[in-house]
């Protein structure tokens, strides 16, 4: 019988490669909607009666 | 920006369980391939996000039809979402086949009709971003967007259906391979639990990162609203 060979480092890899890309996605959405959030808040400050809506 | 529903926070939840059982699955559950090691595992996480890859493409492209006909804003927001959401699992789908073709086909890549249209498929979307950015008028960006999802979403059909059509070296997992393709295997009962969780996993995953994308959207478009009323 042959033995299974070791391709380990390739199931790591893209392992790393999968969970690392959904992680920089989820920080980038957090990241814009927090400097959304600022600008959102500046603007207020600025002109808060045309931000009655 | 309306405080965060409960019912996104619990789905935040849920998808943080689902993908670590998924990881749990096709990690350790689902028993090693004899032929190709473990380097078969990452076929679990390879399907599932070419599954919400391709849905996604298909929901923008459905979104612009609706866009086309309503003009509402929101279905731009939506289609927006969907191909941000669908390019990102794209992306790791094409880098897992890669991956995986190194110790099964010897090779990282080749230009195979699977490997060249999901290519193809992952550029037309990133030069949606870019060509999108090019438009100042929203409404003009936003027809833009509803008739190049429309055109691009034919993409998704086609590469899902080019291993069946064509002779390539692309494994099929459901249906007939082509008689050239290498790397194929018979799933057995805790591999089908494993790839079927996959699926499910990715999809809650999906809807959620959706649903987090339309509100940033919303939000985006109320700062830019005000910025205007301000500037008048």
């Amino acid at each position: 019988m042959e033995a299974i060979p070791d391709t380990s480092g390739y199931m790591v890899a893209g392992y790393v490669v999968a969970f690392a890309t959904m992680g920089i996605y989820v920080l980038s959405v957090y990241l814009r909607n927090r400097n959304l959030q600022r600008d959102l808040e500046t603007l207020k400050e600025l002109d808060p009666e045309k931000i009655s809506k | 920006m309306q405080s965060k529903p409960i019912v996104l926070t619990i789905l935040d939840i849920v998808s943080i369980i689902v993908l670590g059982v998924a990881a749990y699955l096709a990690l350790v559950f689902a028993p090693t391939e004899l032929v190709m090691g473990d380097v078969q595992r990452v076929f679990y996480f390879h399907v599932g996000t070419a599954w919400v890859g391709l849905l996604g493409f298909v929901l923008a492209a459905i979104a612009g039809i609706a866009y086309l006909v309503t003009k509402d804003m929101k279905w731009d927001r939506f289609e927006v979402a969907a191909v941000e959401v669908s390019t990102m699992f794209f992306f790791i789908t094409i880098v897992l086949g890669s991956i995986w073709a190194r110790p099964a086909w010897n090779t990282w890549w080749t230009w195979d009709p699977r490997l060249t249209t999901a290519a193809v498929t992952e550029l037309i979307y990133i030069a949606y971003f870019m060509l999108r950015q090019g438009l100042e008028d929203p409404e003009k960006r936003a027809r833009f967007g509803a008739v190049y999802t429309l055109l691009g979403g034919l993409s998704a059909p086609i590469t899902f259906m080019v291993i069946r059509l064509f002779r390539t070296i692309h494994p099929v997992v459901i249906g007939n391979a082509s008689a050239e393709a290498q790397g194929g295997f018979d799933m057995t009962a805790d591999m089908r639990t494993a790839f079927f969780f996959a699926l499910f996993a990715f999809t809650v995953v999906f809807i959620d990162l959706m649903w987090h994308r339309v509100r940033l959207g919303g939000l985006q478009e109320k700062v830019e609203q005000l910025k205007l009323n301000i500037s008048m």
